[in-house]
C-alpha cells in the first residue's frame, strides 16, 4: 500500500479558514472485478460475466459499459432497465451521484444489489494505478471527469483487447477527451439506439428534445441561480418554502414558510413559475398592494379555464394574503408518478401528453413509440426537465402497470402514489419465522405467567383474523376486581436486527384496502401464530390491574404471559352476550364488569376534556368472486366497540407512563398537539352563521360546545360539525421522549397528558418498539443498541408518521376506488349536506357513502345556464332568486359517474331538492328503488360469502 | 457521511481492521536520558524520558520503596488545523494522569526507591488517537533510556461506525464522526490492561466487539515496534560488532 494525502480548505462555521489534510491510502488489493481476468483476486459476489453477448450495431465489440454522473443522474430509469447488463460502477460517479441526488443514489445502489445486473462498484479513488490527483486550480468537476477517463483508459490497456470499456458520457468536452486518449466512448442515446429496444428507447430522458423548442417565446419567467437565491434569502429579500399546489385549482398554491404565520399565495402560471407539489422554492413577495386572495374556484386543467376569468382574479377582495411568486426552485421534490396517457388528437405522433392520477400534478409531455400499447394501460412517468418554453413538464415513460379500470392496476397506482411497500416478503425475511407448526414448549413459560386458566376472551370486528389484543375480568376476595389487558406478544417473533424486523419497520403498518390487506408482518405471524385466536395457546404481554369498584386502580403491573383466549367474538356476539341477563358464565360476567369500568373510563375521559369526533367512515360489502363492491354501509358503533377502546386507551397511557420513567430520553410515544386557533375559523364562522357559538379555547370547550350544538329540525348538524372538526385538528404523531419537553407531550384529541401505542402490535411497528422498551423495564428482555439510540428512535418516528400517514390516504383512496366501481351504470338520489360553499360550486357530503362531492353552481365552459347564482362571500352563501345555500344545509342530490375522463372517473352530482328552475332536476328515484331492491336482494346472497375487508378499529 | 463505504473501505482508504502506517526513531534527542519519535498517520508525537535521578521537586512525595513518575502531556499550539492557544489545558492534564496511570504499571519502580522518572510526550501533529500514540511513544522512550519494565505498554484506539463495525485505530475524522470510541492500554506479554477509557456511553453489546478490535491492533503495534527497536539496537550495537556476532 502506498499512501498520500489529500489537502483541501475548509470554511468552519465561525468563518475561520482552515486547512485540513487527511490520509488517503492507495491499495493494491483492488480487483477490476471481471471474471475474464485471471490477475485481479475476484473481490466481488457479482461479478462482470465472461461471455457477453450483446448485439449492438453501433458497437459490435465484446464489451462492458462505464457510465459518468450524468448518465447515472439524468437516465436512471434506463439503467434500470434489465437489458443493461455488465455495467462498471466507478466510486468517483457514486459518490458524484450520492453528493447530487439522493433518491438517485438509494436507486443505484438497488440495482447494484440486484445480482443479475452484474453491476460492479471499482473503488478507483484508493486504487493504486487509477488515483490522480487534482491540480491546481482544476474544478472538481474537470477532476472527476478526468478520474473517469484514466479509470476507463486503465481498465482498457487491464482488459488488453479481450473486452472492451465503452464509456457511456454525454457530456460533449469530457467526450472528446476520451477519444483522444483512445477510448470507446458514445453517447447512451447512441448506444441505446443500435439496440433496437423500443422500451428501453422510450426510458430514455427527454433531456435533448428541448433543443428544438428553444426557438419559441418563453412562457415562464427565468429561475435565479442559486447563487442569487442564496444570497436573497440571506438578504431577506427571498423566503424559502415548501410548494404546496391545491387541491381545486390548478392555477394556484401556496407555500409554506416556516416561522411564517400565513402561507405564500401563489396564483396564476408566471407565478407558480414550474414549481411541482412538495418542491422547496425561493419565492418573492409582491408588494401589499398586489396581493390577493383565493380565488375559491375549480380549476382542473386548461381546458376549464376561460381567460377572462384568468383576469377577473385581480378584482378586490375583502381579505389579502401574502400573494408572491416563485423565483427558483431550490430542491426538486420530483418522483415518478402515476397515471395514463392522454388520448391525442393528432395520429402517428410520438409526443403525448401524460396525465398524472394526482391532481396536483401538472401534467408531462412525454415521446413515445408505443402508444397504440400504452393507450389503455396505467403508466409510470418520471419528469426530467421543465424548461421555459415548455406550458409541460417534459418526461419519459419508465413501465406500465396494467390495464385502466382492472382492479390489480388500480390497487397498484394506490400503493404506488402513496409509495406504500408492497412487494412480497423476501426470502431472508421468511427465513425468519418459526415453523408453521410452532407451539409453546416448557422453555417458552420462562420469565412468564401462566395465565392459562383465566377466561380471556377478545372482541374484534367480524372477518378480523388478526386479533392483537384480549380481556379478562375477575372478582378478587376484597371486592376488588382483577382486569387484564393481553396484547399479542409480537416482539418474541420479531427479534431486533433481523431482516424481517428492518422490513416491519419500513412498512411501519398494515395497510387495509378495500379487499386487500398489505401486512407489516408475513401472515403465518399476523393472523396465526401472533393472533390471539380463541381456545388456542398464545404468548402475550399482559397488563394486568387490581381495581376498585369505581375503577379506580389500585396496583398496576405488566407482565410477559401464556394465555389461552376462550372465545374470540364480534362486537355483536359481545353485545348479545352482555345484554342477555340469562348467561352467567364467567365470561358474561366479565364482560359485563368490563362495560361498566368502561363507562366510568368513558365519562372521566369526557370530563377531562377528550373530544368525540367523527368521520364518515365507510365498509363495502364485497363480491367474493369479482371482488366488486356490492353495497356499502356507514360503520355501526356499538357499546362494545367503546368498551374494547377505553380498555385499550388505558393500556396505552398506562404503559406510556412507565416507559417514560424508564427512559426518559428515547422512550417512543405519540402526541396530538393542539391544533392553532385559526385552523378552527372558518368552522367557527361558519357555526356562527347558524347561531351556534363554538368555543375553541381548549379541547374540554370545544367537546361542551359540540355537544350542545344540537339542532332539531337537522339531526346530522352535530355529526357535520364534528366531521368539520376533525378536519380542524392536526395530526398525532410519534416521536422519541428526549426530543420535546413533558408539556409537548399532550395528546390533544384524547386529552391524555401523555400517550403511546401498545396494543397492536401486529399491525403497527411503533407497538413494537414500545413492546421492546416495556420489556426491558420490566427486565423480561436485555436492551439492544439501536433501542437506546436516540437519534435512530427518532428517525425511525419519523418513517412511521411518514407511512401512516400515507396508508391513510391510500385507504380513503381505496374507498373511493370502490365507490367509483360502485357507481359504475347506477344513478341514485341521496340526502346530502353542504360542507363548504364555494365561489362557484357547493361541496356536498352524503353520510350514506362517506362521499364528497362538487355541486357545481355555475356553468362549465361552453354550456349556457339559464339559472344564476349570487355568492356571498361574507356570510358564505350561495343565492338563487329565493333559495339560499348555506353550510349545513341538506340537499337532495343525484348521484352518477362520469367516465368520460378514464383517469379521474368523478362522481358528478345534480341537485334535485331544493328544485331550482332551470338548474335541478326531477328526483330519478322510481328508477334508484328499482335497483336497490335488485341490489338488495343480492346482498343478502352475497353477504355470507363475502369477502369482507377487513375493518379495524378507529384509530385512537 | 458514510465511515465504511459498501465496498468495505474507510474514508481514507483503509479496511475496517487496517492501522495506519506506522513510523518511528528512536534517540531522537541528545540531553534526554531516553527519547523517542512515533508517528500513526498523520498523528505525529515526539517523548522525552530523564531519569531515574533524584527527587527534584517535591520532596514529600519521595518514597522509600518505589520511583515517583512523573509525566507530562502537551500539545504543540501547531498540532491542528486551527492554532492552539495553550499548550495544555485541562484536557491534557486529564491525559496526563491516564498516561502516568499507564506508564506506572509497566515500570519496576521498586528498583528505584527514592529516585524520580520524569516523561515528557508531546503531540506535534494530531490526527486521532492522540493519546494511544503518546503512550507507545513513552514506552519507546522508556526503553531508549534503559529503564526496567515488566513489559511493553501498547495503547490502541478504537471506535464505532454506522452503530456496529469496530473500526481500529480511528482517525480524527472517525472520532469525531462516528460514534463512541474506545482507548485501551495494554501489557501485550501477559495480557494486563494498564488503562480503559470510553469518549461516551456504549452499549454493552458493542464493547466486546470494539474492545478486542482495539486489543488486536494493540497486538499488531506490538509486534511492528517490536522489530523496529531490535533493528534500531542491530543498527546502534553493529558498530561494536554486537547484534552482528553469533
Amino acid at each position: 500500500m502506498r499512501v498520500t494525502s489529500k489537502t483541501f480548505i475548509r470554511k468552519t462555521k465561525r468563518g475561520n479558514i482552515l486547512k485540513i489534510v487527511r490520509e488517503h491510502y492507495l491499495r493494491d488489493d483492488i480487483g477490476c472485478g471481471s471474471k475474464v481476468c485471471t490477475k485481479c483476486k475476484l473481490n466481488t459476489e457479482q461479478p462482470l460475466e465472461k461471455i457477453v453477448t450483446v448485439n449492438n450495431t453501433n458497437f459490435t465489440d465484446k464489451h462492458y459499459l462505464l457510465v459518468d454522473t450524468n448518465v447515472v443522474l439524468h437516465q436512471i430509469d434506463a439503467l434500470e432497465d434489465d437489458t443493461l447488463k455488465n455495467v462498471i460502477i466507478l466510486q468517483t460517479v457514486l459518490e458524484e451521484v450520492k453528493h447530487l441526488s439522493h433518491s438517485v443514489y438509494k436507486r443505484l445502489i438497488d440495482i447494484i444489489g440486484n445480482y443479475s445486473r452484474c453491476f460492479y462498484v471499482f473503488v478507483n479513488v484508493y486504487h493504486r494505478d487509477t488515483y490522480v490527483e487534482r491540480f491546481r486550480g482544476e474544478s472538481p468537476n474537470d477532476y472527476n471527469d478526468r478520474m473517469i477517463r484514466v479509470a476507463a483508459l486503465w481498465y482498457n490497456k487491464h482488459f488488453k483487447g479481450t473486452i472492451k470499456v465503452l464509456l457511456l458520457s454525454s457530456d460533449k468536452v469530457s467526450k472528446a477527451k476520451a477519444i483522444d486518449e483512445g477510448i470507446p466512448t458514445m453517447s447512451l442515446e447512441q448506444y441505446v439506439s443500435g439496440l433496437n429496444n423500443v422500451t428501453l428507447t422510450d426510458k430514455l430522458s427527454n433531456r435533448t428534445c428541448m433543443v428544438e423548442e428553444t426557438s419559441k417565446e418563453p412562457i415562464f419567467p427565468p429561475h435565479l441561480t442559486p447563487a442569487q437565491i442564496h444570497q436573497g434569502i440571506k438578504s431577506g429579500k427571498i423566503m424559502q418554502g415548501t410548494f404546496f399546489a391545491s387541491n381545486d385549482n390548478f392555477l394556484e398554491g401556496n407555500v409554506f414558510v416556516e416561522g411564517q404565520e400565513k402561507n405564500i399565495l401563489l396564483q396564476g402560471r408566471e407565478n407558480l413559475n414550474r414549481a411541482i407539489n412538495g418542491d422547496i422554492v425561493a419565492v418573492k413577495l409582491f408588494t401589499e398592494d398586489q396581493w390577493s386572495a383565493p380565488t375559491n374556484l375549480v380549476i382542473a386543467d386548461y381546458d376549464d379555464l376561460d381567460l377572462e376569468n384568468d383576469r377577473s382574479i385581480n378584482e378586490t377582495p375583502k381579505e389579502r394574503y401574502p400573494t408572491g411568486q416563485v423565483v427558483g426552485i431550490i430542491r426538486k421534490k420530483w418522483r415518478q408518478y402515476c397515471g395514463i396517457i392522454q388520448h391525442s388528437l393528432v395520429e402517428n405522433t410520438n409526443r403525448h401528453l401524460f396525465v398524472p392520477a394526482e391532481k396536483k400534478i401538472p401534467k408531462i409531455r412525454i415521446e413515445t413509440r408505443q402508444y397504440d400499447k400504452l393507450k389503455d394501460q396505467r403508466v409510470i412517468i418520471a419528469i426530467d426537465t421543465w424548461p421555459r418554453t415548455s406550458r409541460y413538464p417534459l418526461g419519459h415513460f419508465v413501465r406500465s402497470l396494467g390495464k385502466i379500470g382492472e382492479r390489480e392496476a388500480e390497487n397498484e397506482v394506490i400503493l404506488l402514489e402513496h409509495d406504500v411497500p408492497h412487494s412480497k416478503f423476501s426470502d431472508q425475511v421468511l427465513a425468519c419465522l418459526p415453523k408453521e407448526t410452532w407451539t409453546i414448549t416448557a422453555s417458552d413459560f420462562v420469565g412468564r405467567k401462566d395465565f392459562r386458566n383465566l377466561d380471556i376472551c377478545s372482541v374484534d370486528p367480524p372477518g378480523c383474523t388478526d386479533i392483537d389484543d384480549a380481556l379478562h375480568c375477575m372478582l378478587l376476595n376484597n371486592g376488588n376486581f382483577q382486569v387484564g389487558v393481553h396484547i399479542a406478544d409480537v416482539t418474541h417473533f420479531v427479534k431486533p436486527g433481523t431482516a424481517i424486523d428492518l422490513e416491519a419497520s419500513q412498512r411501519a403498518t398494515t395497510v387495509y384496502l378495500t379487499g386487500r390487506r398489505i401486512d407489516m408482518v408475513p401472515g403465518l405471524l399476523s393472523s396465526n401464530l401472533c393472533s390471539l385466536r380463541g381456545g388456542e395457546e398464545r404468548l402475550a404481554f399482559s397488563c394486568v390491574w387490581e381495581m376498585t369498584p369505581d375503577a379506580n386502580i389500585v396496583n398496576s403491573s405488566f407482565t410477559k404471559s401464556v394465555i389461552k383466549s376462550k372465545a374470540a367474538m364480534t362486537y355483536e356476539q359481545a353485545q348479545l352476550i352482555i345484554d342477555d341477563q340469562d348467561q352467567n358464565t364467567p365470561i358474561a360476567t366479565g364482560l359485563r364488569q368490563l362495560n361498566k369500568f368502561a363507562k366510568i373510563l368513558k365519562k372521566r375521559r369526557m370530563d377531562a376534556g377528550a373530544l368525540v369526533l367523527a368521520s364518515p367512515e365507510i365498509r363495502f360489502l364485497v363480491d367474493s368472486e369479482t371482488r366488486d363492491p356490492l353495497d356499502v354501509e356507514v360503520k355501526q358503533i356499538k357499546e362494545t366497540n367503546s368498551m374494547v377502546e377505553e380498555f385499550m386507551l388505558l393500556a396505552n397511557i398506562e404503559v406510556a407512563k412507565k416507559i417514560y420513567s424508564d427512559f426518559p430520553e428515547f422512550a417512543v410515544l405519540r402526541r396530538h398537539p393542539k391544533p392553532p386557533p385559526s385552523n378552527f375559523e372558518s368552522l367557527v364562522k361558519a357555526a356562527a352563521h347558524l347561531g351556534v357559538k363554538l368555543n375553541v379555547d381548549t379541547s374540554k370547550d370545544l367537546a361542551n360546545s359540540l355537544d350542545k350544538a344540537i339542532k332539531l329540525d337537522n339531526p346530522f348538524f352535530n355529526t357535520m360539525l364534528r366531521i368539520l372538526a376533525t378536519r380542524c385538528m392536526l395530526q398525532a404523531i410519534y416521536f422519541a421522549s428526549g426530543t420535546k419537553t413533558y408539556d409537548e407531550f399532550l395528546h390533544y384529541g384524547l386529552a391524555a397528558p401523555i400517550y403511546t401505542h401498545f396494543t397492536s402490535p401486529i399491525r403497527r411497528y411503533a407497538d413494537v418498539l414500545v413492546h421492546r422498551l416495556l420489556a426491558v423495564s420490566i427486565a423480561a428482555e436485555t436492551t439492544t443498541p439501536e433501542l437506546l439510540d436516540k437519534r435512530k428512535i427518532e428517525t425511525l418516528c419519523q418513517n412511521l408518521n411518514v407511512r401512516t400517514r400515507m396508508s391513510a390516504y391510500a385507504e380513503r383512496a381505496s374507498v373511493a376506488l370502490n365507490t367509483h366501481i360502485f357507481f359504475r351504470g347506477k344513478i341514485r338520489d341521496e340526502e346530502g349536506y353542504i360542507l363548504y360553499v364555494r365561489k362557484n360550486a357547493l361541496q356536498i357530503l352524503i353520510p350514506k357513502y362517506g362521499l364528497e362531492g362538487t355541486l357545481f353552481l355555475s356553468p362549465r365552459k361552453g354550456q349556457v345556464q339559464a339559472a344564476t347564482f349570487t355568492y356571498n362571500e361574507e356570510e358564505q352563501t350561495q343565492r338563487c332568486g329565493k333559495i339560499v345555500f348555506r353550510t349545513f344545509d341538506p340537499v337532495v342530490v343525484q348521484l352518477s359517474l362520469d367516465s368520460s375522463n378514464v383517469q379521474h372517473e368523478r362522481i358528478v352530482l345534480k341537485l334535485v331538492k331544493p328544485e331550482i328552475l332551470n338548474f335541478s332536476i326531477p328526483s330519478t328515484n322510481v328508477s334508484t328503488c328499482a335497483t336497490t331492491a335488485q341490489q338488495s336482494q343480492k346482498n343478502t346472497e352475497a353477504s355470507e360469502s363475502s369477502l369482507q375487508p377487513q375493518p379495524k378499529r378507529a384509530k385512537i | 457521511m458514510d465511515l465504511l463505504s459498501r465496498q468495505g473501505l474507510r474514508t481514507d482508504g483503509r479496511r475496517s481492521d487496517e492501522l495506519r502506517r506506522i513510523r518511528c526513531k528512536m534517540g531522537v534527542f541528545n540531553q534526554p536520558d531516553g527519547s523517542a519519535y512515533l508517528e500513526q498517520g498523520n498523528t505525529k508525537v515526539v517523548a522525552a524520558v530523564y531519569g531515574p535521578h533524584e527527587i527534584r521537586t517535591n520532596r514529600s512525595k519521595a518514597s522509600n520503596e518505589n520511583a515517583v513518575i512523573n509525566c507530562q502531556y502537551s500539545m504543540a499550539t501547531f498540532s491542528r488545523s486551527e492554532r492552539k492557544r495553550r499548550p495544555r489545558d485541562n484536557k491534557s492534564a486529564e491525559l496526563t494522569l491516564h498516561l502516568k496511570q499507564a506508564m506506572t504499571t509497566a515500570i519496576k519502580t521498586d528498583l528505584y526507591p527514592k529516585s524520580q522518572i520524569d516523561i515528557f510526550v508531546q503531540v506535534l501533529q494530531s490526527d486521532g488517537g492522540n493519546y494511544s500514540v503518546c503512550v507507545n511513544a513513552a514506552t519507546l522512550a522508556l526503553i531508549d533510556a534503559g529503564i526496567a519494565m515488566e513489559e511493553f505498554v501498547i495503547s490502541c484506539t478504537s471506535s464505532l461506525a454506522n452503530g456496529e463495525t469496530p473500526l481500529v485505530d480511528s482517525s480524527n475524522l472517525e472520532e469525531t464522526m462516528g460514534g463512541p470510541s474506545l482507548t485501551v492500554a495494554i501489557l501485550p506479554i501477559s495480557g494486563k490492561i494498564a488503562m480503559l477509557e470510553t469518549s461516551q456511553r456504549m452499549h454493552i453489546n458493542h464493547v466486546e466487539p470494539v474492545l478486542s478490535e482495539a486489543v488486536r491492533g494493540c497486538r499488531y503495534i506490538y509486534d511492528k515496534l517490536n522489530k523496529i527497536i531490535k533493528k534500531h539496537y542491530e543498527e546502534i550495537g553493529s558498530a561494536s560488532n554486537w547484534g552482528t556476532e553469533e
